[in-house]
């Protein structure tokens, strides 16, 4: 099997490559869209401020390619984020695959979410055999509110999405490679589709 | 619900792990990897590498050490310990660091935060402020703990939140090392002036220290290091103690 994880300079992705590699595949790093096109799976990473993150896809013209691939896609944490329409950070609009616009927690909570909360209302193949309120790591200061796309929820000042699904498109707001056990059951699963 | 968050420290000198007595007279414990790998099996919810060595590979040697972690464990960890430049913290990031903590380097220059935000994001820059109660006042120390600086506790803490950190850690010297609890009333004035999660640290010797500074404390994250290196505590059983004390743990 084939994993890319598509390396466009946007924070953290060692860890991403290490936990496909505890799961016993390899993934290669890739900004190739090429590469990227022939994957069988690829992983959408994402750490940092949205807008800079968009400028660089834009750069290298993934922004265009990633809303018109076939095979299964992950986005993780800002990856899920920029997948919807918009996002308030940094007044960014988003490549559109997600119907939902991804807005700030209010100062009602501690910003960002920090830590492990549980996941809910879990319908996608991607939870096979995880439990509602199963824990997961977040870091995040904005959410994509519940929408039709929704397929688990968590609860941080409100419920909201805490993954979304639209065909073979996925994401996920928490760290699937940073969730422990329960994270590499979601990879897994991920990986299995 | 989110869940409060146990963190084992562990105190790094030339890529093993050691820890202090009040920040003096080290004591070697272990491979810093195993031990992670270990406190991860056992429940931990986060792990800090605090490096201490300063020698000329330090950088070199931390790095190595954070890609055999990142490897390893599949929990998030925060590296600290000298880390003064926005390369400093590229480096650790590249190699698979989730969060980085700066310290002194923040004090000397409060620019750094805002360098370090903009370029990766507040998610993964933690602040940590050692600070130290003097005829009341708390105030802000450096070199672990030894050097005391003009700063006061809260406003400086209050500094950090606007310049865009994520995250506080929080040590109070006078705590540090006693395992008489944490310094809760501290805790509690930063958790209520400040709207960024609070990381608990110094003083922990009991569960029930742990119990009290998520309810007294207000503190969304307790530290510690020695309990858990020694075995003093488990980390399944405080986290069994603080489910019955009904605080919202990840079992």
């Amino acid at each position: 099997m084939k994993i890319v994880i598509i390396n466009y300079g946007a924070g953290n992705i060692q860890s991403i490559k290490f936990a496909i590699q505890r799961l016993g595949y390899t993934a290669i790093l890739s900004n190739s869209i090429d590469e990227i096109q022939a994957a069988d799976k690829v992983i959408f990473p994402g750490v940092g401020e949205a807008s800079s993150a968009m400028h660089k896809l834009q750069n290298s013209g993934l922004d265009a390619v990633i809303p018109t691939l076939k095979q299964p896609v992950l986005g993780i944490c800002l990856g899920m984020q920029l997948m919807c329409n918009t996002t308030e950070e940094g007044h960014t609009k988003g490549l559109g695959i997600f119907n939902v616009d991804v807005l700030k927690f209010s100062d009602k909570v501690k910003v960002p979410q920090i830590g492990w909360n549980q996941i809910d209302k879990l319908k996608s193949e991607l939870f096979t055999g995880i439990s509602n309120e199963a824990y997961i790591y977040l870091v995040h200061s904005f959410y994509a509110p519940l929408c039709k796309e929704t397929i688990a929820t968590t609860n941080y000042e409100h419920a909201y999405s805490a993954a979304l699904q639209s065909n073979n498109f996925y994401g996920t707001q928490f760290h699937p490679e940073k969730s422990s056990l329960v994270g590499e059951a979601i990879l897994k699963n991920f990986l299995l589709l | 619900m989110l869940a409060k968050r146990i963190i084992p420290c562990l105190d790094i000198k030339d890529g093993r792990t050691v820890k202090g007595i009040n920040f003096l007279d080290l004591r070697d414990a272990g491979d810093p990897v195993e031990l992670a790998a270990i406190y991860s099996r056992e429940g931990a919810d986060e792990l800090v590498f605090l490096d201490i060595s300063a020698t000329e590979q330090k950088r070199k040697t931390l790095a190595d050490l954070v890609y055999r972690v990142a490897e390893k464990i599949n929990i998030p960890f925060t590296v600290g310990g000298g880390i003064a430049t926005v390369e400093d913290v590229d480096i650790l990031l590249q190699n698979g660091a989730d969060k980085v903590s700066i310290n002194s380097s923040a004090v000397k220059n409060p620019q750094l935060i805002n360098d370090l935000v903009a370029k990766f994001g507040s998610q993964c820059i933690v602040v940590a402020i050692d600070a130290k109660q003097i005829d009341g006042e708390w105030i802000v120390h450096l070199v672990g703990g030894k050097v005391p600086t003009t700063l006061r506790l809260f406003d400086w803490a209050k500094e950090v939140e606007e310049r865009g950190a994520g995250e506080i850690l929080f040590t109070s010297m006078n705590n540090d090392g006693t395992k008489n609890g944490f310094a809760n009333t501290a805790l509690a004035k930063l958790s209520e002036e400040l709207n960024i999660p609070i990381i608990a640290s110094g003083g922990a010797g009991t569960m029930q220290h742990f119990t009290d500074t998520f309810t007294k404390g207000k503190a969304d994250a307790a530290l510690a290091a020695s309990v858990f290196h020694f075995k003093e505590i488990k980390i399944e059983d405080l986290k069994t103690h603080l489910k019955e004390n009904k605080i919202p743990v990840r079992l």
